[in-house]
């Protein structure tokens, strides 16, 4: 049983290390800022998810694992908050060129 | 297991590291920040996998920290752009976008 632990924790760990590493690749090779805020949020998230996973049967307790759930949870929470308000300065700035769009702006205005 | 779990540790930071190459390469102000968060979301990893390496549970703290510093410094770069940039005017304005045009 504590193999098979073992494997699963190694596997996820992997997946998740992998997925890191496209997500860096593609903040560096992307074109465009709004491109490269996807790599960030998708990829590096799936990333931390999997080794979220993987180290949870790891756990010495299960208070440390619902710890590591919660940071995961914190995690995705903050990183969609993020790439939207990425988003939203590379938008106003590529259109308007005077500072972000306020909150009540339509959103998607980026073409003139 | 330890061992192993340090190693990956170890490759992720790297991996991070080669992420700030993109904070040396371009002007954007937007695309440095991103390359900041990034550097957040891999410490997040690299501080659960220490957690389980070393097999202290306080390292998870730091790692539930170090995510909610790295949403805030992200709040505090929108919170600044909405301010500093519009009062520098467009000329201000011109490196913040990261479109390689």
């Amino acid at each position: 049983m504590s193999g098979l632990a073992d494997l699963f924790t190694l596997a996820c760990v992997g997946v998740g290390v992998a997925f890191f590493a496209a997500g860096t690749v593609g903040l560096l090779r992307l074109p465009d800022t709004l491109t490269r805020i996807h790599a960030l949020a998708k990829a590096d998230n799936v990333g931390l998810a999997f080794i979220a996973l993987g180290l949870l049967p790891q756990a010495a307790s299960v208070l440390d694992g619902a710890k590591m759930v919660a940071v995961w949870l914190l995690a995705q929470l903050a990183s969609g908050a993020v790439a939207q308000v990425m988003g939203q300065m590379a938008n106003a700035a590529a259109s308007g060129g005077a500072g972000p769009a306020p909150a009540d702006a339509p959103g998607g205005g980026g073409a003139p | 297991m330890a061992d192993l779990l340090f190693a990956a540790g170890a490759v992720l930071l790297v991996v991070a590291a080669l992420g700030l190459v993109a904070l040396w390469r371009t002007r954007a102000v937007a695309d440095q920040m991103l390359a900041v968060q990034l550097l957040g979301s891999a410490g997040v990893a690299v501080l659960l996998m220490l957690a389980v390496a070393a097999g202290d549970g306080s390292i998870l703290d730091v790692a539930l920290l170090l995510a909610l510093l790295a949403a805030f410094a992200a709040a505090a770069f929108r919170a600044c752009g909405s301010t500093v940039f519009r009062a520098r005017g467009t000329a201000g304005d011109a490196p913040f976008t990261g479109d390689q045009s």
